[in-house]
C-alpha cells in the first residue's frame, strides 16, 4: 500500500494490477476487480451522457445558426442537462390507463440495461475493456438486437396507437438495417480473422478503414437507422406518430429511453473507431511502458480511442443536423434493394480476393489491392444507381404530373411493377437534388 | 460450487418462465415469458462453456423469432380476446405423455453419463482442455467448410434456408392478380 | 473462459441497478396524484376510439420472415469469419456458396415483390 504507486497505477489506468499487487490474486479479487470494474465502466457511461447530450445540443444548434444551451451553468450551458436531469426527477410518472403493467414498466430498465451491456467489451486503450471476449462483435450483435425486442415490448405496453405504430416501423426498420449490418461486420472479421475486439485493433497496422471504405460506410448507415437517429428516425417521428414508442412515457422512465439512445450513438461511433479507424491505436504510443513498469501508453491510447471517437460523434450529429427525414418505404426501399445486395457482393468478393492474395503479401499491397476492389464495387453500384435513377425520372416525366405526387400515389397503389425503386438520397446526391420526386420532403405516406 | 448455483438459479428461470408460457392467458405475457425463458437456456449455454451457442440463441431466438411470435399475435387479432381456458381437457393422455418422456431422457441420460463410483459428471467436464475452448468458434467454422468435416450438411443447411424463405413467401404472400382482393 | 463471463454476469446482475436508480428517485421526489383524464391515452386532444391492439398489416410478417433466414445465416457465417486464415481455397468455395444460395432468395422475394413496401 503506497500512496505513489496508487497515484501512477491510477494515472496508468492499470489499477487492476495494483490491487493484485497488494492483495493477491485469489478468486476474491478477480470477484473484486470485475464488480469495481462494472461499477465504474457503468457511471462512466452514464455520466458521459450527460455530456453528450449537451454536445449534441450545441453542435446542432451551431448548425441551425442558433446559440444552443447558454444560460445554466456559465456562458456555454455546461450544467444544461445537470438541470434538465433534475426536472426529470421531479416530474411525475404517469401510468397511463390500460397499459400494460409488465411491459410497460420493464422496456426502460431494460433498454439501458442493453445499452450498458454492449459496452462490456468496448476497448478503451491496451487492456482497459471490460472483458475482451473471443466473440466479441458476435456478443455485440446479440445484445442489440435483443434491443429491437424491448422497443416492440414497449409499444405495445403502451396501449397507445402512436406508440405501437412507433415499435412496428422501429422494429421493420432496424430488423430491416441488421442484416446490412451483419454483413459489412463480416468483412473486418475476415480481415483480422478474429472476433475479438481487441484482436481486430491488434490486427490493423493500417486501419481497415483503407481496406474496406465500403464496409465502413454501410456499417455507418446501418448504425444510423440502428440507433434510430435522423436520417432514419422514422420511429420517433415527431410530426407523424408524435413521439413513436415512448411517446406514453414521462419523467424519468422516458429519461432511459433519452440515456439508451445517446449512450447507443456513442457506442457505434466507438465501434466504428474499433473496427475501422485502428481503435486506440496512436503509432505504437499507446503500447509504451515506463521504466518502472507502468504502461503509461494506456492513457495516450485512451485518448487517441475517445478523440477518434467524438470525431465520429461529431459526424453522427452532423448527419442528424443535416439530413431531414426519408420515407418509410424509401428506407425500406433503400436497405432490402441497396444495402443487401451490396454488402452481399462486398462480402462476396472481399472473401474471395482476399484469399487469392499469397499470404505474407506486404500489408501495403494487400491494402491496395482490397482499396482497388471497394473502388471498383462502389462505382459499379453507383452506376446501377444513376441507371436506375434516369429511368425512374424518364418514367416520372412521360406520366407527366409533378412527381410528388405521383411517386406517393404509386407507391400506395399496390403496383405490380417492382422495378420502381425508391430513390436512394445518401449515396447518389447530385441525382436527388434533380429528382422531381421531391425525395427530401418527409411525406407522410399512411402505411397503415 | 457456485457453477452449481448459477445453474440451479437459470434452471429455475428456464421452467418457471416454460411453465408460465402454457397456462397464462394473456398471449404477449405467454410470449414474453417464452423470451425469459429462451434467456435462460442463453445462460446455460454460456455456463456450459457455449457462450458461441448462448449468443446465437440470444441473436436468433430473443432477436428474431420472439418479433415473428410477437407479428403473429397481432396478426390473429381474435385470439387477443379469448377467454378460453388455455388447457384442453386430457389430464390422462398429458399424465402418460409426461411418465414416458420422463423415463426416455431417464435412459438416455444413464446411457451417455454411466456414473462408475469416483467418476463424477462434473470431473469429466473439466477434463477438456482449456485452449481447445478458446479456439472452439474458430474450429466450429473451419468444420463447417473443410471437406473432411461437415461440408455438405453446411451447404444443404443452405438450401433449407433458401426452401424456408421461399416457403414462407409462398404461404404468406398472395399470389399475382389476388393483390387487390385480400 | 468461464473467468471471462463472469464479468458479463457480474455485470447483468448489476445493470438493472443503474437504470432503476434514477426511476426509483423520480418517483419519490415526483408528485403522485393520478386522475382518470391525466391517465387517459394521449393522442393529440381527440380521444382514442376503438381497441389499440389492432390487426397489423402481414407486411411487417414477411419483413420478419425474411430476416430470420439472414440471421441464422449470419451464425453460420460469423465462425467461419473467425476461422478465415486458417481455411483453404476450396473451405472459401463452400461459404461463397452458402452466401450465393441465400441471394437467389434475396432474389425470388424480389421478384415477388415482397420487399415492396405498400
Amino acid at each position: 500500500m503506497d500512496i505513489l504507486d496508487l497515484l501512477k497505477s491510477l494515472l496508468s489506468l492499470s489499477l487492476g494490477d495494483f490491487i493484485r499487487r497488494n492483495f493477491g490474486t485469489g478468486p476474491g479479487t478477480e470477484l473484486l476487480i470485475d464488480i469495481g470494474g462494472v461499477v465504474i465502466l457503468s457511471t462512466f457511461c452514464l455520466l458521459i451522457v450527460i455530456f453528450l447530450i449537451w454536445l449534441t445540443r450545441k453542435i446542432v444548434a451551431r448548425m441551425q445558426d442558433r446559440i444552443g444551451p447558454n444560460r445554466v451553468g456559465g456562458r456555454y450551458g455546461l450544467l444544461q442537462t445537470v438541470a434538465d436531469v433534475m426536472k426529470l426527477l421531479s416530474k411525475e410518472v404517469i401510468n397511463p390507463a390500460g397499459a400494460d403493467w409488465v411491459a410497460f414498466n420493464a422496456a426502460p430498465l431494460l433498454i439501458v440495461m442493453a445499452a450498458l451491456l454492449m459496452w462490456a467489451v468496448m476497448p478503451f486503450a491496451p487492456g482497459v475493456i471490460g472483458v475482451n471476449l473471443n466473440i466479441g462483435i458476435f456478443y455485440i450483435l446479440a445484445i442489440s438486437s435483443a434491443s429491437v425486442m424491448i422497443i416492440l415490448l414497449a409499444g405495445w405496453g403502451s396501449n397507445n396507437k402512436y406508440a405501437l405504430l412507433g415499435a412496428f416501423r422501429a422494429v421493420a426498420q432496424m430488423v430491416s438495417y441488421e442484416v446490412p449490418m451483419i454483413l459489412a461486420l463480416l468483412v473486418p472479421i475476415i480481415l483480422a480473422s478474429t472476433m475479438s475486439t481487441e484482436g481486430i485493433i491488434a490486427a490493423q497496422t493500417l486501419p481497415f478503414i483503407l481496406f474496406a471504405p465500403v464496409s465502413a460506410l454501410i456499417f455507418f448507415i446501418s448504425s444510423l437507422a440502428e440507433t434510430g437517429r435522423t436520417p432514419f428516425d422514422l420511429l420517433e417521428a415527431e410530426s407523424e406518430i408524435v413521439a413513436g414508442f415512448h411517446i406514453e412515457y414521462s419523467g424519468m422512465k422516458f429519461g432511459m429511453f433519452f440515456l439508451a439512445e445517446f449512450l447507443n450513438t456513442l457506442f457505434m461511433s466507438g465501434l466504428v473507431v474499433t473496427l475501422y479507424l485502428g481503435g486506440y491505436r496512436f503509432f505504437g504510443l499507446e503500447n509504451w511502458v515506463s521504466a518502472d513498469g507502468y504502461p503509461y501508453g494506456r492513457l495516450i491510447g485512451l485518448i487517441a480511442f475517445f478523440a477518434k471517437t467524438f470525431l465520429l460523434y461529431f459526424i453522427y450529429d452532423w448527419v442528424r443536423g443535416t439530413l431531414p427525414r426519408v420515407r418509410v418505404d424509401q428506407i425500406l426501399n433503400f436497405n432490402w434493394k441497396f444495402l443487401v445486395p451490396l454488402s452481399l457482393a462486398l462480402v462476396f468478393f472481399v472473401a474471395i480476393v482476399d484469399k487469392l492474395i499469397p499470404t505474407g503479401t506486404n500489408v501495403v499491397v494487400r491494402m491496395t489491392i482490397h482499396l482497388l476492389l471497394n473502388i471498383l464495387i462502389a462505382a459499379v453500384a453507383l452506376e446501377l444507381l444513376r441507371r436506375r435513377g434516369r429511368q425512374n425520372r424518364l418514367a416520372m416525366s412521360a406520366g407527366g404530373g409533378s412527381g410528388g405526387v405521383e411517386a406517393v400515389a404509386g407507391h400506395g397503389g399496390g403496383h405490380d411493377d417492382h422495378g420502381h425503386d425508391g430513390p436512394q438520397p445518401i449515396e447518389d446526391v447530385p441525382d436527388v437534388l434533380d429528382t422531381p420526386l421531391g425525395v427530401r420532403e418527409p411525406v407522410a405516406v399512411p402505411a397503415h | 460450487m457456485s457453477q452449481q448455483i448459477i445453474f440451479f438459479i437459470l434452471a429455475a428461470i428456464t421452467l418457471t418462465s416454460a411453465v408460465v408460457v402454457v397456462t397464462i392467458r394473456n398471449l404477449f405475457h405467454a410470449a414474453l415469458a417464452l423470451m425469459v425463458s429462451f434467456l435462460g437456456v442463453a445462460g446455460i449455454y454460456v455456463l456450459l462453456e457455449a457462450p458461441f451457442l448462448g449468443m446465437a440463441q440470444l441473436l436468433v431466438y430473443i432477436g428474431a423469432i420472439s418479433i415473428l411470435i410477437i407479428f403473429a399475435i397481432m396478426m390473429t387479432r381474435r385470439l387477443m380476446q379469448t377467454n378460453e381456458s388455455p388447457f384442453n381437457s386430457q389430464a390422462v393422455g398429458a399424465l402418460v405423455g409426461a411418465a414416458l418422456a420422463l423415463v426416455i431422457l431417464f435412459v438416455v441420460i444413464i446411457r451417455l453419463y454411466p456414473m462408475a463410483p469416483g467418476d463424477g459428471v462434473g470431473q469429466s467436464a473439466m477434463a477438456v482442455d482449456p485452449a481447445i475452448l478458446q479456439s472452439s468458434v474458430a474450429r466450429m467454422g473451419r468444420s463447417f467448410v473443410s471437406a473432411e468435416a461437415y461440408v455438405l450438411p453446411f451447404e444443404v443447411a443452405s438450401v433449407l434456408l433458401l426452401a424456408a424463405l421461399v416457403g414462407s413467401i409462398v404461404i404468406a404472400w398472395p399470389r399475382r392478380g389476388e393483390e387487390d382482393n385480400q | 473462459m468461464l473467468a471471462e463471463w463472469q464479468y458479463i454476469g457480474i455485470f447483468v446482475a448489476l445493470s438493472p441497478i443503474f437504470p432503476l436508480a434514477p426511476v426509483v428517485l423520480n418517483r419519490l421526489l415526483g408528485p403522485h396524484r393520478p386522475n382518470p383524464i391525466k391517465q387517459q391515452t394521449y393522442e393529440c386532444g381527440i380521444e382514442t376510439v376503438g381497441d389499440t391492439w389492432i390487426q397489423f398489416k402481414v407486411q411487417y410478417y414477411i419483413y420478419a420472415l425474411v430476416f430470420v433466414v439472414f440471421d441464422i445465416e449470419a451464425v453460420f457465417l460469423f465462425p467461419i469469419a473467425a476461422a478465415f486464415g486458417q481455411l483453404d481455397l476450396f473451405a472459401i468455395g463452400a461459404a461463397v456458396l452458402f452466401i450465393f444460395l441465400l441471394t437467389d432468395g434475396l432474389v425470388y422475394a424480389w421478384s415477388r415483390g415482397v420487399l415492396e413496401w405498400v
